[in-house]
């Protein structure tokens, strides 16, 4: 096995009396697309500008690519990508002089690398547009060859599709899977849960906590032990206030047309005969799968 | 390296081109404030209104009169009868001097001790200081003249009655002409505005828009970013002195005469530590309007306490200390000096000296504020 791409070790950061990263500890190997799950405010965004040198640790250490992350953060930021949340575009240049100028910062002068970046992130035909004049979509676009421009073998990715239509990020995530194939190393943080399903590993982060941190699967395997019921009831409000009553169920909530039941005591026909008692009309009952926002909402509890 | 330093340099270049309001500023803040010291801000006193009230209605007191005609500072507008009519004219602000001949005047001349009274209105105190010193001027000159003609009448020798020797001389600005001494500060004034203000603000653009965190993590090192952020400023601060030199050179006719390599040779050196003020003041702001304020503030202190309007010795000794912390101060002894006198460097010792010390001081401390990091 080789070293890992990521290293962490007890990485700590407090900023006065609040704590935003606490104790946290990960490894990330190469070629990986790894998620960061997390509300807002949960610390990911300190994790990421701790390991790339932005932030100094409080306590812990990190080493990146091999380089430790306080000492050598100059190695580790000629060799990381990194798109930040709010996208690093300057509004009044264009597309190409925006990456011509990012190019130029890690001293790529070679113009046919700017016109392959352009052509990686599908920005072509877009060249001499100020980058105020477009969609967030492409914004988002730019901001990841931005982020591509010197070939790096690591990118960090800072929520990157947050206010980004479904379509556009769909194609995104496209783009991610591309790169990862290319050997590319991809540590992405999002508050979507959706997202978070297409990451290889995922890491579940709440009020600076590092609460678990693996496949998508084994997340759901190990974390909810009950089964799932999907619940078809008609009224569902007065279904869900039943059955919240109901002992022994973990956990119960709405889920558009139904509701979501997390239980391993409870049996299908308990909550049949339950709901008709308290004259709810019940259409149907199913075995559902967990999600990960049952491993979430199981986790922050 | 090279690379990454034009690549900031070119994107300066192009997003200042790009901002039609900051192209604006920088091309004819220069003018404006040019044209408003030359013209408005003039303290050249001329054509002051005045009454006068001859009670001795001679020969001697028409002469006297004369006199204050030929001399243009003083405009005879009223003549008057009496103590009230100037008072009131005084009041309602139709003039603003008073000259008073007592009936005797004549016989008193003869005399050799003919006295004659000017009331001032003081409420402006430029127009009213230099209306008294001119009024002097020209009695003592008058005085003069008169001596002379009595000893040559008399056939009396000069020795006798020395006249009265009041040689004024006024050197490098013999007229004392506003322009002259306003066009070098506003010299002054705009480079300190142009390149403080826009670094400050330059640079705190960048942590608003949140690039600064993209240039970070870049290869990119602290001076590189610094120097590729303010050099096309400092570019522009040269435009601005050469533009208000030219213009002040001649529309108003102020001279050049020191050497022009040195003009901007030390135009650079102050250049320098109004860099480090806006970059300074960058460290400091989170947003371009606290940058603006930032500056803002060290720049009122800096017109009023440097010499520009008032001169340094004429204030508070407090307040002298205060101002030798103003590079601003330096720099217009420096350009005032170059530009009326034509000195050489040798004469700017001290001031090339203090600017240095300043320049490296603010630039250091500026330098140590800003490193590559967010907290």
């Amino acid at each position: 096995m080789s070293l890992p791409v990521i290293y962490v070790e007890n990485l700590t950061r407090r900023f006065g009396d609040f704590v935003a990263v606490d104790h946290i500890n990960f490894e990330v190997n190469e070629g990986e697309v790894v998620g960061y799950l997390g509300p807002n405010g949960s610390g990911k965004t300190t994790t990421i500008r701790m390991l790339l040198g932005l932030l100094m640790p409080s306590e812990g250490e990190a080493t990146v690519l091999g380089y430790d992350v306080v000492r050598q953060s100059e190695e580790v930021r000629a060799r990381v990508g990194y798109m930040s949340q709010k996208f690093a575009i300057y509004d009044d240049l264009t597309t190409l002089e925006n990456l011509t100028f990012y190019g130029g910062v890690y001293g790529i002068t070679d113009k046919k690398r700017i016109i392959e970046t352009l052509e990686l992130v599908g920005l072509t035909g877009h060249e001499h547009t100020l980058t105020r004049d477009l969609s967030t979509g492409w914004r988002q676009r730019l901001s990841l060859g931005i982020a591509l421009v010197h070939k790096p073998k690591l990118l960090f990715l800072d929520e990157p599709t947050s206010g980004v239509d479904p379509t556009a990020r769909r194609a995104f995530w496209d783009l991610i899977y591309e790169l990862a194939a290319s050997g590319v190393t991809i540590l992405v943080t999002t508050h979507y849960m959706d997202e978070a399903e297409y990451c290889e590993r995922v890491g579940v982060m709440r009020d600076g906590k590092l609460l678990a941190m693996d496949t998508p699967t084994n997340l759901k395997k190990s974390i909810i032990t009950g089964n799932v019921w999907e619940v078809f009831a008609h009224p569902l409000e007065q279904g869900l206030d039943v059955l919240q009553e109901l002992e022994g169920v973990d956990r119960v909530g709405l889920a558009g047309d139904h509701l979501r039941v997390i239980s391993s005591q409870i049996q299908q026909e308990t909550m049949q005969k339950l709901l008709s008692k308290n004259n709810i009309q019940v259409e149907r009952i199913e075995r559902g799968e967990p999600t990960l926002e049952d491993v979430f909402l199981a986790l922050a509890r | 390296m090279r690379s990454r330093l034009l690549s900031i340099i070119r994107k300066e270049f192009i997003q200042i081109l790009r901002d039609p309001r900051t192209l604006v500023l920088i091309i004819l803040m220069p003018i404006m404030q040019l044209f408003l010291l030359g013209y408005a801000a003039t303290t050249d006193v001329k054509n002051i209104s005045m009454a006068v009230w001859d009670q001795s209605h001679t020969q001697q007191s028409r002469a006297l009169l004369d006199a204050f005609r030929v001399a243009n500072y003083f405009s005879i507008d009223y003549m008057i009868g009496s103590e009230d009519e100037y008072r009131t004219l005084i009041e309602s602000g139709k003039i603003r001097a008073a000259l008073i001949i007592p009936p005797d005047y004549d016989i008193r001349l003869l005399e050799g001790k003919a006295q004659v009274s000017l009331v001032l209105d003081g409420s402006d105190a430029t127009v009213g200081g230099t209306a008294l010193s001119v009024a002097k001027l020209i009695g003592q000159s008058y005085a003069t003249k008169i001596l002379s003609e009595q000893t040559a009448l008399t056939g009396r020798q000069a020795a006798f009655a020395p006249p009265l020797d009041v040689r004024t001389q006024v050197w490098y600005n013999p007229d004392l002409i506003a322009a002259y001494f306003n066009v070098p500060g506003v010299i002054g004034m705009i480079l300190y505005f142009i390149t403080a203000l826009l670094t400050a603000s330059a640079v705190v653009r960048e942590r608003e828009r949140g690039t600064i965190e993209q240039l970070i993590v870049t290869p990119i090192r602290s001076w590189e970013l610094v120097v590729g952020k303010i050099l096309p400023y400092a570019i522009l601060a040269f435009i601005d002195t050469l533009e208000i030199l030219v213009i002040g050179h001649w529309w108003f006719g102020v001279p050049v005469r020191g050497h022009v390599g040195l003009v901007f040779l030390l135009s650079g050196l102050f250049v320098i530590s109004s860099l480090g003020i806006g970059l300074f003041a960058s460290t400091i702001a989170n947003t371009q309007q606290e940058a603006f304020i930032t500056v803002m503030i060290t720049m009122l202190p800096s017109i009023f306490l440097s010499g520009f309007f008032f001169p340094i010795a004429a204030m508070p000794e407090f307040l002298q200390w205060v101002s030798a912390i103003i590079p601003l101060r330096y720099y217009l002894v420096i350009i005032r000096a170059l530009l009326l006198k034509g000195v050489g460097l040798a004469a700017l010792q001290n001031e090339v000296i203090a600017l240095s010390i300043f320049a490296v001081v603010i630039m250091g401390a500026a330098a140590l504020r800003f490193k590559k990091r967010l907290d």
